[in-house]
């Protein structure tokens, strides 16, 4: 701690199942402004209040452990500094557009659902070097995918996504990031099977790109662009299923 | 109780876990795996591993210039058999991961690129810019997405190995969203859960970093292997410890102390080139030195008042500004984006303040080559484990490569020893989960505890800081060995302010401080019996390296009072000890 004078209050969300808890606690907690909000948490769990429950991890802003809303806003909290708000207050939020499991930490299971069925692995095509021999890809092929690949799950986008608050089925930025991160992969050859699910109900044409996903995005991932890209790779996939067979193209 | 049973059950989903499990199903698809992880696999600690990972690939490297780069860079404590399985292994693991899809950085003919690195003759050091570990665990998770076979439970922590007949049958495991601690029972178990950095004040690694499960298999009756053995990354922020990647010396930044002057000169570590030179930066020479060697360097220029002094400790300055903005946004691009949001600098535009910071333990459970630990059916692999390659200290970009190499080994032999074995015993397993139970039960409900959780950390990690840091020792060891055992009385009275069960994340740190004070009191006793200077460990009560009684391996085994210390003898097949040599000139 450096001087006793200055602090800064955060009210925070609780919510404890079949506990009496529910709504906001204040804390006051000492202001030093190389702090993150992050390093407020943890100033009142070891503290003020242990009961206090959130995730975190890396708090370098790579484990996409710590997003909360902070003033409304989607944020990791390990990359949200306090000299950004204080003076006023901070109002931290689990969350939006995801069930609340407990104060802070909400239900990761339906993004994981989400990931995982766009395929996110490499499909291999006809041309696998042996196993001794690596892929030829140069540069300008890695830059085509490179940005969509840096995603790292911290889903702020799906906080910040108007349609994943009005449709929670819908599979959402980072997950349509992530196909496509494998689509435009020059070693992949699973673009076919990815844009059926793409296509499908809940896929890409759910989204009225708002554009909030790339907005919150932390890692300058641009989930809306592969989104956009997406929107034009199952167009022209429809269209040429309409003049081609499946099983021809 | 009803317990959950699985053939192969793997403890931690980093880079380890998750090629043990894809392991197990390349040996034998009909195995079914498991892995708990207190973590989402993808915020595994592997994912800030930042600079590379190491393998030769180029025509101008060999097999024995990496296995000479890495036993010199141990002191000769690498066992010399593991490392030549590592270094002749690690080329197809690291080709594998490209099939799976990471996106390593290229070069322009489409090869992928390598980087010099600290300890390295030869550029040998893969990279996906300096966010390898990131992609690197991405790639894995990614890929075991497509394993049907594999079943996880995320966010469920490790409490206690189950064992019966003499062997590791599973584990008892609480699923934190719920509060529950259920029996996992298995015909092996694989650990790969990562270090344990934040027993010090000052780390790179990541809060879920407690050496869980070294404690697990210390308690299980494995032995601690050469835990006295930690490495202190030269280049941490100052204040956070966050990490500045040892690739932003390899593509050519510079350490300079406060008289503006490139220090390292000093410590028998080579000559300086001019940064403009051809052949700067020079392999194992100066910035491109190993790791313990410069963090020592730093601690005698902090002694003759050559370092910088700020709000958050003293330190040097990494410079990289003579890269240019475009080579940094290139190559470095991760090293500008935490300097700017964390160190308060651009690095384009200004000197990075950086220290030593707490970022490896070379040490952990002791493995065999095929990742078998002394208990049947334990395997361990990755950094709780320790085979060794990595000796009194280890080269940046090995432990990357590690995780592969070795996970995949244990992944392969656990596979083997499951095809052979069944689960016994199941009375006893369930009865040890009960313990467990209560044991959890009496934590939670201990209403006259009047001690803080974060209070004994602190003393914990000043005490090892104090006594078992860079330099050390024997009344300093001594101090934190008697401060840990009081602390070890003291953490039976800790007060819990959180009550429930579900996700009651005080209370994993509660289990979290008494994995930490085993891997705590490891440390401090290993490195008190050393007596002499080996790599990471340097003890100014005796400055030199004793090969007659110390080319030996540190065994530390749990007893009820402190820790019995054995030691082992170290595998030398082709390379003699000698003399570790860096720079020209000698």
């Amino acid at each position: 701690m450096t001087v006793d004078t200055d602090i800064i209050p955060l009210r925070i969300s609780r919510y404890t199942e079949g506990q009496n808890t529910d709504g906001y606690d204040e804390y006051m907690v000492p202001y030093n402004e190389d702090w993150v909000v992050l390093d407020a948490l943890n100033y009142i769990k070891d503290y003020v209040d242990g009961s206090l429950a959130y995730r975190w991890s890396c708090r370098m802003g790579v484990c996409g452990s710590c997003g909360m809303m902070i003033n409304g806003k989607p944020k990791l909290t390990c990359s949200a500094f306090l000299s950004e708000y204080y003076p006023n207050p901070i109002v931290v939020e689990p969350l939006a557009n995801f069930r609340v499991e407990r104060d802070l930490i909400v239900d990761m299971e339906e993004f994981i659902h989400k990931l995982d069925s766009v395929k996110p692995w490499l499909i291999e095509g006809d041309s696998v070097p042996p196993p001794d021999q690596e892929y030829n890809q140069t540069p300008a092929q890695l830059a085509k995918y490179k940005q969509y690949s840096m995603c790292i799950n911290c889903t702020l986008c799906y906080s910040a996504c108007p349609v994943a608050s009005n449709e929670p089925e819908f599979i959402g930025p980072a997950a349509i990031a992530l196909a496509q991160r494998y689509n435009m992969d020059s070693r992949d050859s699973g673009k076919e099977q990815r844009l059926d699910i793409l296509m499908a109900n809940d896929g890409v044409w759910d989204c009225t790109f708002v554009g909030e996903c790339s907005n919150v995005c932390p890692k300058g991932v641009d989930p809306a662009a592969a989104i956009q890209q997406a929107k034009l790779d199952s167009a022209l996939a429809y269209a040429k299923s309409l003049v081609m067979p499946k099983r021809a193209r | 109780m009803h317990p959950i049973r699985h053939d192969i059950l793997i403890i931690g989903g980093g880079g380890a876990g998750l090629r043990a499990a894809i392991a197990v199903s390349q040996e034998n698809p009909d195995l079914d795996v498991a892995v708990v992880s207190k973590v989402y696999p993808m915020r595994s600690h592997t994912v800030a591993a930042e600079g590379g990972m190491a393998a030769v690939i180029k025509p101008n490297d060999s097999f024995d210039d990496h296995i000479y780069d890495t036993v010199s860079g141990s002191d000769w404590l690498a066992d010399q058999d593991a490392v030549e399985f590592f270094v002749e292994t690690a080329p197809s693991e690291l080709i594998q991961l490209e099939h799976w899809g990471c996106p390593w950085s290229r070069d322009s003919d489409g090869s992928v690129a390598v980087r010099p690195f600290g300890g390295m003759k030869i550029e040998r050091t893969w990279f996906a810019a300096d966010k390898t570990g990131f992609h690197v665990l991405h790639s894995l998770f990614q890929t075991t997405l497509k394993y049907r076979s594999l079943q996880r439970y995320d966010e469920w922590m490790a409490l206690r190995l189950l064992t019966h007949d003499g062997r590791c049958q599973g584990v008892a495991a609480m699923e934190l969203r719920t509060g529950r601690i259920i029996p996992i029972l298995a015909k092996a178990v694989i650990m790969c859960t990562g270090g344990g950095g934040r027993v010090f004040p000052f780390t790179t690694n990541a809060a879920i970093k407690t050496g869980d499960g070294m404690a697990l298999a210390y308690r299980a009756g494995v032995a601690l292997k050469d835990m006295e053995f930690v490495q202190y990354h030269p280049t941490g922020l100052p204040g956070t410890g966050i990490l500045i990647t040892e690739a932003a010396r390899g593509e050519g930044g510079i350490l300079v102390n406060n008289k503006g002057h490139r220090y390292l000169s000093d410590y028998d570590l080579g000559k300086p080139l001019p940064i403009d030179h051809d052949d700067h930066p020079k392999n194992r020479t100066m910035e491109l030195g190993p790791r313990d060697r410069l963090s020592q360097a730093f601690v005698h220029e902090q002694t003759k008042g050559n370092v910088f002094e700020g709000p958050h400790g003293t330190y040097v300055h990494l410079d990289v500004r003579h890269l240019g903005e475009s080579y940094i946004e290139k190559k470095i691009p991760f090293v500008r984006e935490l300097s700017k949001n964390y160190g308060g600098v651009d690095p384009v535009h200004e000197p990075i303040p950086v220290r030593p910071v707490v970022h490896y333990m070379m040490g952990g459970i002791d493995t065999d080559i095929g990742a078998a630990t002394t208990l049947p059916g334990l395997y361990a692999a990755g950094e709780c484990a320790c085979v060794s390659i990595n000796g009194a200290n280890r080269l940046g970009s090995n432990s990357l490569t590690e995780l592969l190499v070795f996970g995949a080994q244990a992944g392969r032999n656990a596979a083997k020893f499951a095809q052979q074995h069944d689960i016994s015993g199941e009375k006893e397993l369930l009865a040890q989960t009960q313990d467990e139970i209560d044991r959890v039960a009496g934590m939670l409900g201990n209403r006259l505890g009047d001690e803080r959780i974060a209070d004994l950390r602190n003393i914990m990690t000043s005490a090892l800081e104090e006594g078992a840091g860079i330099y050390r020792n024997e009344e300093g060891m001594q101090k934190a060995c008697s401060t840990i055992v009081e602390l070890r009385k003291r953490s039976e009275n800790l007060k819990l302010d959180d009550t429930s069960l579900s996700y009651n994340t005080e209370l994993t740190s509660a289990i979290e401080l008494d994995f930490m004070l085993d891997i705590a009191e490891t440390v401090a006793f290993s490195a008190l019996r050393r007596k002499e200077s080996r790599g990471s460990h340097q003890r100014t009560d005796f400055p030199e390296r004793d090969d007659d009684e110390f080319l030996k391996h540190s065994l530390a085994y749990k007893t009820d009072d402190e820790p019995r210390i054995e030691h082992k003898d170290v595998v030398i097949t082709n390379l003699p000890p000698a003399k570790r040599v860096y720079g020209e000139g000698k």
